[in-house]
C-alpha cells in the first residue's frame, strides 16, 4: 500500500454558493459590471427604448450563436458563418429585387446555408480536416461569391414588406425577438430532447468512442454544421431588413461576436460542456458591451479590440477554472 | 550504370509514399501552371513578368514563414496578417516622419510583442491556439484602426524603399531577403535545439513534455518568432507598396495559410518544413499572376485562396499524407 492510497489527495470543497459563483458563466459577471457602470455612467442606458434596442441588436447575433454553440459543443468552430450570412442576404435580396416572390428568396438563402454546412461538415466529419482551416477556406469562398454577385455594391430598393422582418410587431413583441425565441425553442428541443442532441454532446465528449461503437456519428456531425447554416440563412433576413439593404461584407466579424457569445455563455471548447441558455446570456452580454461602449462614446475601432480582449480573457478564465476543477 | 540506378531506386524507396505524393503533386502543379499560363497569355513568359512573380513569391514567403513554424508545432497563428498590418501602420508613420531606424525597430518590436502575448496565452494560458490568435487578430486590427483613424500614409523615403522595390545585382531586394530568411529558418529548424523542439512538440506535445522538454517556453519562443517575422514582412511590404493604411493586413491571412498548405506542412504539426512553404509561395504567386494576366476580377481572389486551402489539404489527406495523427 503506497502513500497516495493511504492519504487520498484532499479535494478543496468550497461552499455551494462559492462553487456556483466559480461555475457561473462569464456573461453574468460582464452583464453585472456593464449594467452597474452604464446605469451610473449614462442616463440613456436603463430606459425601455434603449433596452429594446439592445434586444433587437442582438437578435441576429443570438440566432447565429445558437448554431455556433452546437458546433463548439462538438469541439469544432465555424469561422464562415459571418460571410455565409452576408452571402445569403445578398443572394435572397437579388432574387427579391428581381421580382421573384419572398419564398424563392428564403428557399435560396436556406439552400446556401445548407450547402456551406454540407461542405464544412463533410470535410470536417468525413475527411477529418481541422475545423478552423475548413471554415477559413469557406470563409474566403462565401465572401468572394457575395462580393462578385453584387460587384461590391449593396442591394437596395427592397420591397416595403421586407422591413417587416425587423420592424414588424406581433402581439406587442417585435418580430426579431419572436424569431430569436423560436430559434431558441427549436434548438433547445433538438439539443435536449432528441437523439441528434445527445450526439452533439457525445461527439464533443469522445468522438473516437462513438466511431468505434459503430454509430452513424459522421451523419450527425455533418448535420450540426448544416443546422448552423440554416439558422444563419434565416438570420440574414433580419439583418437585411435592419439595414434595409444587403451588403456582401455585412456579416464579416459576426462569427467573432458569436464565438464570444458562446464562450461568455459558459460553453467550453473541450469535452462537450455547456448549453444554449448560457449562449443567450452571452449574446446579450456582447450586445450590452457594444451598446454600452457606444453610449460611453467609445469608437467602433476600440470596440473591435475590446471584444477581442474579452474573448481571450473569458477563454483564459475558463481554462484556469478547468485546471482548478 | 545499373548499380547507380539501383542505388537511386533504393534511395527513393526509403522516402515515405506521402512525401513522394507531396513532391510529385507540387511539381505537377508548377509545370501545369507554367505551361497553361504561357499558352494562355503572351505576357507570361517575359522578363518583366518573371520579376513580378518572384517578387510576389518572396513577399508571400515572408508572410507565411512565421506561420509555417507555428503550424509545425501543431498550432496556428490566425493573427499573422493583422500583426503585419498593425506593425506596418506604426512603422510607416514613424518612417514617413523621418525616424527611419526607430520606425524599423517599432515594426519588429510590435510584431514581437504581439507574438509574445500569443505565445503566453497559448502555452501558459492554455487557450486553444486558434481562439487566442483569433482574439489577437481583432485586437491588432482594432489597434490599427485606432492608430490610423482612417488615414493613409503615403510616400516613404527612397532609401527605405530599396528593401521592397530596389534591385541588387539585377535581383529584386525582397527576393534576396526572402532567400536569406529561408536559409536562416532552415538552419534554425534542422540544426538547432529550438528546431528539434518544434518538430518534437508538433509530433507529440505530451511526449515532448514528459521527456523533459520545456514545451511552454519553446512555444512562447515560436509564437514570438512568428510575430517578429510578421513585423519584418511588414517593413518589406510597406517599402514595396510605398503606403500603409489600417486595412493593409485584412486580406493577408488566407494567402499565408494557402502558401503553408500548398507547401505541404501538415496542419496537425510535426511534418513539413520551410522549404515547402517557399515552393508553396511560388505556386501561389504564379496563380495570382495568372489570375491577373487573365483579367479575373480581384473579387474572386478570396474564393481562389479558400479553394486552394481546401483542395490542397484535401488532396494531401486523400493522397496518403500523414495528416491525421490519432
Amino acid at each position: 500500500m503506497n502513500d497516495t492510497a493511504a492519504h487520498p489527495p484532499q479535494l478543496v470543497q468550497h461552499a455551494p454558493l462559492v462553487q456556483a459563483a466559480i461555475h457561473a458563466p462569464g456573461a453574468l459577471y460582464l452583464l453585472a459590471v456593464m449594467g452597474v457602470i452604464l446605469t451610473l455612467g449614462t442616463p440613456g442606458f436603463f430606459t425601455a427604448a434603449n433596452l429594446t434596442n439592445v434586444a433587437l441588436q442582438v437578435a441576429v447575433l443570438t440566432i447565429v450563436a445558437l448554431g455556433m454553440t452546437l458546433i463548439i459543443l462538438t469541439e469544432g468552430i465555424d469561422l464562415s458563418l459571418g460571410p455565409v450570412l452576408g452571402l445569403c442576404g445578398v443572394a435572397a435580396s437579388l432574387m427579391i429585387v428581381a421580382g421573384y416572390p419572398l419564398a424563392v428568396g428564403i428557399g435560396l438563402a436556406v439552400m446556401i446555408g445548407i450547402c456551406f454546412g454540407l461542405l464544412n461538415g463533410s470535410l470536417i466529419a468525413v475527411v477529418g480536416m481541422p475545423p478552423f482551416i475548413v471554415t477559413l477556406g469557406s470563409f474566403g469562398i462565401a465572401q468572394s461569391i457575395a462580393t462578385v454577385l453584387t460587384q461590391g455594391d449593396s442591394v437596395v430598393n427592397l420591397p416595403a414588406y421586407f422591413r417587416w422582418f425587423n420592424d414588424g410587431i406581433f402581439l406587442d413583441v417585435p418580430v426579431p425577438i419572436w424569431a430569436t425565441f423560436a430559434a431558441f425553442v427549436v434548438t433547445a428541443v433538438l439539443l435536449y430532447r432528441t437523439k441528434f442532441g445527445r450526439y452533439v454532446f457525445a461527439i464533443g465528449g469522445n468522438r473516437q468512442a462513438l466511431l468505434l461503437a459503430g454509430t452513424r456519428v459522421r451523419l450527425y456531425h455533418v448535420a450540426v454544421y448544416v443546422y448552423a447554416g440554416i439558422l444563419t440563412a434565416l438570420a440574414s433576413f433580419i439583418m437585411t431588413a435592419r439595414m434595409n439593404a444587403a451588403h456582401p461584407t455585412i456579416g464579416v466579424g459576426l462569427e467573432f461576436d458569436a464565438i464570444a457569445a458562446v464562450i461568455l455563455g459558459g460553453t467550453s471548447f473541450e469535452k462537450g460542456r455547456g448549453g444554449i441558455a448560457g449562449t443567450v446570456l452571452g449574446a446579450l452580454a456582447v450586445g450590452v458591451l457594444r451598446n454600452g461602449l457606444n453610449l460611453l462614446g467609445v469608437g467602433t475601432e476600440w470596440q473591435v479590440a475590446i471584444v477581442g480582449m474579452v474573448i481571450i480573457a473569458t477563454v483564459g478564465l475558463d481554462s484556469l477554472r478547468r485546471l482548478n476543477a | 550504370m545499373s548499380a547507380d540506378a539501383n542505388q537511386l531506386a533504393a534511395r527513393i524507396g526509403t522516402i515515405p509514399s506521402d512525401r513522394i505524393f507531396l513532391i510529385v503533386s507540387r511539381l505537377v502543379a508548377l509545370i501545369l501552371l507554367i505551361t497553361v499560363l504561357s499558352i494562355l497569355s503572351p505576357y507570361f513568359l517575359t522578363v518583366g513578368n518573371f520579376i513580378n512573380v518572384i517578387r510576389q513569391a518572396a513577399l508571400q514567403f515572408m508572410m507565411a514563414a512565421g506561420l509555417t513554424i507555428v503550424v509545425l508545432t501543431g498550432g496556428i497563428d490566425l493573427a499573422v496578417g493583422a500583426i503585419l498590418g498593425l506593425a506596418a501602420c506604426l512603422s510607416a508613420s514613424l518612417i514617413s516622419q523621418g525616424y527611419l531606424m526607430l520606425g524599423a525597430a517599432s515594426a519588429l518590436l510590435c510584431g514581437l510583442a504581439c507574438g509574445l502575448v500569443n505565445g503566453v496565452l497559448v502555452s501558459y494560458g492554455r487557450i486553444p491556439a486558434f481562439i487566442a490568435t483569433y482574439g489577437m487578430l481583432w485586437i491588432a486590427h482594432g489597434l490599427g484602426y485606432v492608430f490610423m483613424k482612417g488615414e493613409v500614409i503615403y510616400g516613404l523615403p527612397d532609401g527605405f524603399r530599396f528593401i521592397g522595390a530596389g534591385f541588387l545585382w539585377g535581383i529584386p531586394a525582397p527576393v534576396l531577403i526572402a532567400t536569406a530568411l529561408l536559409v536562416v529558418l532552415h538552419v534554425l529548424l534542422h540544426m538547432t535545439v529550438l528546431g528539434r523542439a518544434i518538430y518534437a512538440i508538433g509530433g507529440n506535445a505530451t511526449a515532448a513534455r514528459l521527456s523533459g522538454m520545456p514545451v511552454s517556453r519553446r512555444l512562447v519562443m515560436v509564437y514570438a518568432l512568428s510575430g517578429f517575422l510578421s513585423g519584418l514582412a511588414a517593413l518589406v511590404v510597406i517599402a514595396r507598396v510605398n503606403a500603409a493604411d489600417s486595412s493593409l493586413g485584412e486580406d493577408l491571412l488566407l494567402p499565408a495559410i494557402a502558401a503553408v498548405c500548398l507547401g505541404g506542412t501538415s496542419l496537425f504539426g510535426g511534418v513539413g518544413g520551410i522549404a515547402g512553404t517557399a515552393i508553396g509561395s511560388i505556386i501561389l504567386a504564379l496563380i495570382i499572376n495568372g489570375l491577373n494576366l487573365l483579367g479575373v476580377q480581384t473579387f474572386w481572389q478570396n474564393a481562389v485562396m479558400g479553394a486552394i486551402i481546401l483542395l490542397s489539404v484535401l488532396a494531401d489527406q486523400l493522397g496518403g499524407a500523414r495528416l491525421i495523427r490519432q
